[in-house]
């Protein structure tokens, strides 16, 4: 634990908006340490990028951070001044978007963009700024970089634009990037370079990633750690393979088997079925319960708390707790008696 | 880029060159004429003073004759004053030229300033009062607005005086004439800042660890610009025309009242050079607002 660089506790997110409140994160806690990959993984509206957003206190306005704690090298984020949370964003946390065709504004050029946050947040004048942009596009496989410093974001394809991104969120070594499903907008082969890419980064330059998706093939290999969050909750946490190898949840089950893997031929995907939960109403039990195919009386009642399957694997299923009277009860079966 | 202005110069002209000819052969087609009045004057009379004006020539050959001396700067002289329009143009765009200079100027920088806050502190009192206010004044028609000014503030309360050889004030008629277009620009502004406060580009600026002020004045405000500047045509197109009316009501002598006068006197000559003066301003200014859009918004090449 003594390496931990970010820590977020209880983490609780609402959206304000005239038709009630929208509950889009409900207690996410999660550790980052040092140089480790996160994943954070889920459907579209499971809360993602608005934890992401909690995190740096970007959310625009019906959004409000409703409780918890969000811890940075033990300073709790969420009480700072806006000065000190500016000092924060883009130079010790930096955050690369979805969509890379609209993230860049379109009426300054590249440099004039990636200057700006080098020189806000270091020392660097103005030429020596311009040297780092032109140093940070050649490390992230712009071509032609000193051309590009000059070009406007619309002169750029979407990858080179991703890279741009990636060049600015790395300009001022952060501890931590953000990527917030970085490929879901590039085709197929980009989606695969710019993860390429990433990881390369993160060897190099040593910084802690928390990678966003909803696509758990896209990460597998490249995170120490994955979070499967469903209506804003973690469903399941735990290493790459336990999560690919021994789920325990049912909807990280229904996840896995909605992907494509290599090798599986030409095996049915199956997408889950039935609609994302209402943030509207959270029901009282599991938020899963109406899509889940083993859904059980208990399901509907009581929140699933989170529990320990292995040493470094959590899931917030009860099955798992059937599981172990299932276990209970089967000894006891053969000592005669029979347990409902 | 100098390619693309002198093509748009080139354009200009001749767009100058149809409103001429158009104005030339629309006036000759009214019927009626400067010297027909109740009181017609002797026939003779009327035949040398048509004469003196070329009246008694074709058409086309009047035309000739006009724009030969319009190249010359000579646009003739008033039927009704004898006096040379040229020279008349000259002293009554001085005072138009500050009235709606001025107005145009105030409007752009009261809506600019008005609009960014509205959306920045949107649904707050500010705004609603915002709000209120410019849904008011892009409703009253100028002539109603300059009317009510000139009447409640000069002749009730007696604050400003009416306009006079010895007293120039131009608050009144500066304020008639930029309401509404204040008015409207506020609202533009506003309309297109929470537009682009919305985007993407915004929450990269915000996660940068920029300033607000810095989020709002470097990357939202410049956006929000585009939409403003193509309507700086408009823009200038009401304040040649809301002149008009705003010179008539308060009895400035400008070129808007110049045309009016000319208009009501049947006086040509003058009707024509104020026409063709306001739409050269007017291609003037079009040009120019195309150039500063393009200046903006680096996605419009010069092509
Ligand atoms: N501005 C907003 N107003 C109201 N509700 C919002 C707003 N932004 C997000 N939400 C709610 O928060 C929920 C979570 O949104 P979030 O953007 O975090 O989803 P996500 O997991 O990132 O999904 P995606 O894969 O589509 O990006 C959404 O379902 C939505 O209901
Ligand atoms: S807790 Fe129940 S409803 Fe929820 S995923 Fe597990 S079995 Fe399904
Ligand atoms: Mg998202």
């Amino acid at each position: 634990m003594k390496d931990t660089l970010l820590n977020v506790k209880d983490l609780q997110t609402a959206f304000f908006t005239d038709s009630g409140v929208v509950r889009a994160v409900n207690g996410v806690s999660f550790n980052l340490e040092k140089g480790k990959v996160l994943g954070i993984v889920g459907e579209s509206g499971s809360g993602k990028s608005v934890t992401a957003y909690s995190i740096l206190r970007i959310l625009v306005d019906p959004g409000k951070v409703v409780g918890g704690e969000v811890f940075f090298k033990g300073e709790d984020v969420l009480k700072y001044s806006k000065r000190e949370i500016r000092s924060l964003r883009g130079e010790k946390i930096s955050i690369i978007f979805q969509d890379p065709m609209t993230s860049l504004n379109p009426v300054y050029t590249v440099g004039n963009q990636l200057m700006e946050t080098i020189m806000l947040h270091t020392d660097r004048n103005r030429s020596e700024a311009r040297q780092r942009a032109i140093e940070m596009l050649t490390l992230v496989g712009v071509n032609d970089p000193e051309k590009r410093v000059k070009q406007y974001p619309h002169e750029l394809s979407g990858g080179m634009r991703q890279r741009v991104m990636i060049a600015m969120a790395l300009a001022c070594e952060p501890d931590i990037l953000i990527a917030d499903e970085p490929t879901t907008a590039l085709d197929v082969t980009i989606q695969a370079q710019i993860l390429e890419l990433m990881q390369e980064l993160q060897k190099k330059l040593g910084m802690a990633i928390i990678i966003i998706t909803h696509d758990l093939g896209v990460i597998a290999d490249m995170c120490d750690e994955i979070i499967v969050m469903y209506a804003g909750r973690i469903c399941e946490r735990g290493t790459s393979d336990e999560i690919f190898y021994n789920p325990k949840h049912e909807y990280t089950k229904g996840l896995l088997r909605s992907i494509p893997k290599l090798g599986m031929g030409h095996i049915r995907l199956k997408p889950i079925g039935g609609s994302p939960v209402d943030l509207l109403n959270m029901p009282k039990g599991c938020a899963f319960a109406s899509r889940c195919d083993r859904a059980m009386k208990i399901c509907l009642t009581n929140q699933p708390d989170e529990i320990a399957i292995g040493p470094e694997h959590m899931a917030a299923c009860w099955m798992n707790v059937k599981a172990v009277y299932d276990e209970a009860a089967d000894s006891g079966n053969k000592q005669g008696g029979d347990d409902k | 880029m100098w390619k693309y202005i002198l093509k748009r110069f080139g354009l200009a002209i001749v767009t100058v060159f149809i409103i001429i000819t158009i104005t030339f052969f629309t006036m000759n087609a009214i019927p009626g004429g400067p010297f027909e009045k109740e009181k017609a004057p002797d026939p003779a009379v009327k035949a040398l003073l048509e004469a003196r004006f070329h009246l008694d020539k074709p058409v086309p050959v009047q035309f000739w004759y006009y724009l030969t001396d319009m190249f010359r700067g000579d646009f003739g002289i008033s039927l009704k004053t004898g006096r040379n329009i040229m020279q008349t143009i000259n002293e009554s765009f001085a005072i138009s030229a500050k009235l709606g200079g001025i107005a145009a100027l105030a409007a752009l920088a009261a809506g600019l300033v008005l609009g960014s806050i509205a959306a920045i502190m949107r649904n707050g009192v500010f705004d609603r009062v915002i709000i209120f206010f410019t849904t008011l004044f892009v409703s009253v028609p100028s002539f109603v607005l300059a009317t009510l000014l000139l009447l409640v503030f000069c002749l009730k309360l007696a604050w400003f005086p009416v306009w006079s050889a010895e007293s120039h004030s131009y608050f009144l008629p500066i304020l008639a004439l930029a309401l509404y277009p204040m008015s409207y620009i506020t609202r533009l502004t506003k309309s297109s800042m929470l537009d682009v406060l919305g985007q993407d580009y915004i929450r990269t600026a915000r996660s940068k660890g920029l300033a607000e002020t810095k989020v709002i004045f470097k990357h939202a405000l410049r956006n929000a610009l585009i939409p403003v500047i193509t309507y700086m045509g408009p823009l200038v197109a009401y304040i040649l025309t809301g002149s008009l009316v705003v010179e008539t009501v308060f009895t400035i002598g400008g070129l808007g009242s110049k045309f009016v006068t000319g208009i009501t006197n049947r006086d040509y000559p003058m009707v024509m050079a104020t026409t063709i003066f306001l739409s050269v301003l007017m291609v003037v200014a079009t040009l120019i607002s195309d150039l500063i859009y393009k200046l903006v918004d680096p996605k419009i090449s010069f092509d």
